[in-house]
């Protein structure tokens, strides 16, 4: 007897179509989790060592922090924008362009949202996790745990969403995967340079600052801070308002333009 | 008894790009338990026409209905009820057969308690039981395909669409991939086939669709489309560029088509060729017409 497929449910997200997109990226991610792991881990590491030893010994501190504490910390955000937004750029094109896989899942009950929705949630629970890497590093060089840290994951996995979404969207308005070294150095590099992450933006020209609020980036090393050493639950609720707002419309910007390049 | 409504209704269908138009004012009919075989030359909007039926093309004008849904309004559904062959993916080297399809099963929501039976049945109808824990790249090019065919049938659809299931295959491939679309049709299961190969239209359609230019030309069975557009025989008449032109020429005044092949010319519809143009012409070489001599004449370009 032929098994019956499941009906749909008219949903405008229908969770059997997530749960099939994510079967594809758990059976992949088994085959390649120890080399993903392996850097997720070993990148921050290295940042630490460098910019802890090196830079730390000549900086007694930073806004009251020891400077392990300060990169610690920070680089949780690196450690999110690293696998969300580049995971995204680069998987979403070879994929779409290379592969053909959107082509083949999008002949099932699987619709362009949903696809990109569960690509990017599934980038941003990645991010949640790998994202608390660089905590746990800094925890071995002495960055003492607090309560507050369990929100990290969380933190984490949000900012990743809009980055994969972001990833997403760059990937659909390139011409080719060569312009993506473009986007690295014109983009990329400076979100992931003025966000805090390894200096503080007090010494930049007051334009500069106020520029930090657009970036999502910013919002999520403010929060990692304020979850590790105390929140400020003012200026908190707004980096968690900044970054949804950055993940809905990062959502929209994929889906529309992820449509125009999947759908005739 | 009511006969079944069909399986696919295209009505009129016209699908632009630009100033490019791709299909052009299509209509279509396949019968529920038919395989249809969509035989047109590279560009005559077949890949378009598959794209239309999946929702991942929407027409500029004009109206789709499959398995009775509309579409692309009601796409989803309806692809929850079908399986589709696509002819570019490349699937992940990485995974095995049975995971691969698993991830299929998953979705096109086969319930969780029979996914595993419904893998298993998928790789059978595959042949490619022995095989389902290798990896993908290990496979030669026919077994990825069946593999790519027993992915499309994980869920037990009620149409299958096959994209050129077999380019780019070694003959002797084709001819495993031919008796796998067979068992599927005897199975019940409605197929649409494009193809710019004769031979696997008229080795596995009921009905042959000829497309040309975006509309379907010709519509029958192999034996109608003969019957009505190339007769029964066809004369073949070998020799230099002068004789062909000539035995053109004298043709021409019966009014019976005429191809070139080749070195040769053959005259179509030949059973109705007078005895007297025969004498003046000389011995040429009688064959039976063929699907192939249909699709010059409607569509004016050779095929593989």
């Amino acid at each position: 007897m032929a098994p019956t497929a499941g009906a749909t449910t008219g949903a405008f997200f229908e969770t059997a179509a997530f749960a099939g997109v994510w079967a594809r990226e758990l059976v992949l991610f088994k085959r390649l989790w120890r080399s993903t792991t392996f850097s997720s881990v070993v990148e921050p590491t290295i940042y630490l060592l460098a910019f802890g030893f090196g830079l730390g010994a000549l900086i007694p501190e930073i806004d009251g922090y020891t400077y392990v504490e300060y990169v610690g910390t920070g680089t949780v955000a690196t450690a999110v924008l690293f696998s969300s937004v580049f995971a995204a750029m680069f998987n979403t094109f070879v994929k779409r362009e290379f592969l053909k896989t959107y082509d083949a899942i999008l002949v099932t009950p699987v619709d362009v949202k949903e696809l990109m929705g569960a690509e990017a949630s599934w980038l941003a629970a990645k991010a949640g996790i790998y994202g608390c890497a660089p905590l746990l590093v800094a925890m071995v060089f002495g960055l003492p745990p607090s309560w507050g840290m369990l929100a990290v994951p969380f933190i984490a996995a949000l900012t990743g969403l809009g980055f994969a979404f972001l990833g997403q969207w760059i990937s659909a308005i390139v011409p080719s995967i060569d312009s993506f070294n473009y986007v690295t150095s014109a983009v990329i590099t400076p979100l992931f340079l003025l966000a805090g992450t390894f200096f503080p933006l007090t010494n930049f020209p007051p334009v500069v600052q106020t520029l930090a609020q657009f970036n999502p980036l910013y919002h999520c090393v403010q929060l990692v801070r304020n979850a590790s050493f105390g929140w400020q639950p003012a200026a908190d609720l707004l980096h968690v308002l900044a970054l949804i707002a950055f993940a809905f419309l990062a959502a929209f910007l994929s889906i529309r333009w992820s449509r125009k390049k999947l759908i005739d | 008894m009511s006969t079944p409504s069909p399986a696919i209704v295209m009505h009129d269908v016209v699908k632009r790009f630009g100033d490019t138009v791709a299909v052009d004012g299509l209509r279509l009919e396949v019968p529920t338990g038919q395989c249809m075989g969509l035989l047109g030359p590279n560009g005559a909007g077949k890949s378009t026409t598959m794209r239309l039926l999946t929702g991942q093309a929407h027409p500029t004008s004009g109206t789709i209905e499959v398995l009775g849904l509309p579409v692309p309004k009601r796409s989803k559904q309806a692809r929850a009820r079908m399986g589709v062959v696509p002819q570019e993916e490349r699937p992940e080297d990485q995974l095995t057969c049975r995971e691969q399809i698993r991830v299929w099963a998953t979705l096109f929501r086969v319930p969780r308690a029979q996914r595993a039976a419904a893998v298993d049945r998928a790789l059978a109808i595959a042949k490619l039981s022995s095989r389902a824990d290798d990896r993908i790249k290990t496979l030669s090019g026919g077994m990825k395909r069946r593999l790519l065919i027993g992915r499309a049938l994980v869920h037990g659809p009620e149409l299958m669409l096959l994209d050129e299931p077999t380019v780019g295959l070694d003959p002797q491939v084709r001819q495993e991939l031919w008796s796998l679309i067979d068992d599927l049709r005897n199975s019940g299961v409605t197929v649409l086939m494009s193809t710019h190969y004769i031979e696997e239209a008229e080795r596995l359609a009921d009905s042959v669709a000829i497309m040309n230019h975006g509309r379907v030309v010709a519509l029958g069975s192999p034996m109608e489309l003969l019957t009505a557009h190339a007769g029964t025989e066809a004369v073949e008449f070998y020799g230099p560029p002068e004789r062909l032109a000539e035995v053109e020429r004298v043709v021409a005044e019966t009014g019976l088509p005429t191809r070139r092949n080749g070195p040769a010319v053959s005259v179509l519809r030949a059973e109705g060729l007078p005895t007297s143009v025969l004498d003046r012409l000389g011995q040429g070489t009688r064959r039976a017409a063929t699907l192939e001599d249909v699709f010059v004449l409607l569509t004016g370009e050779d095929l593989e």
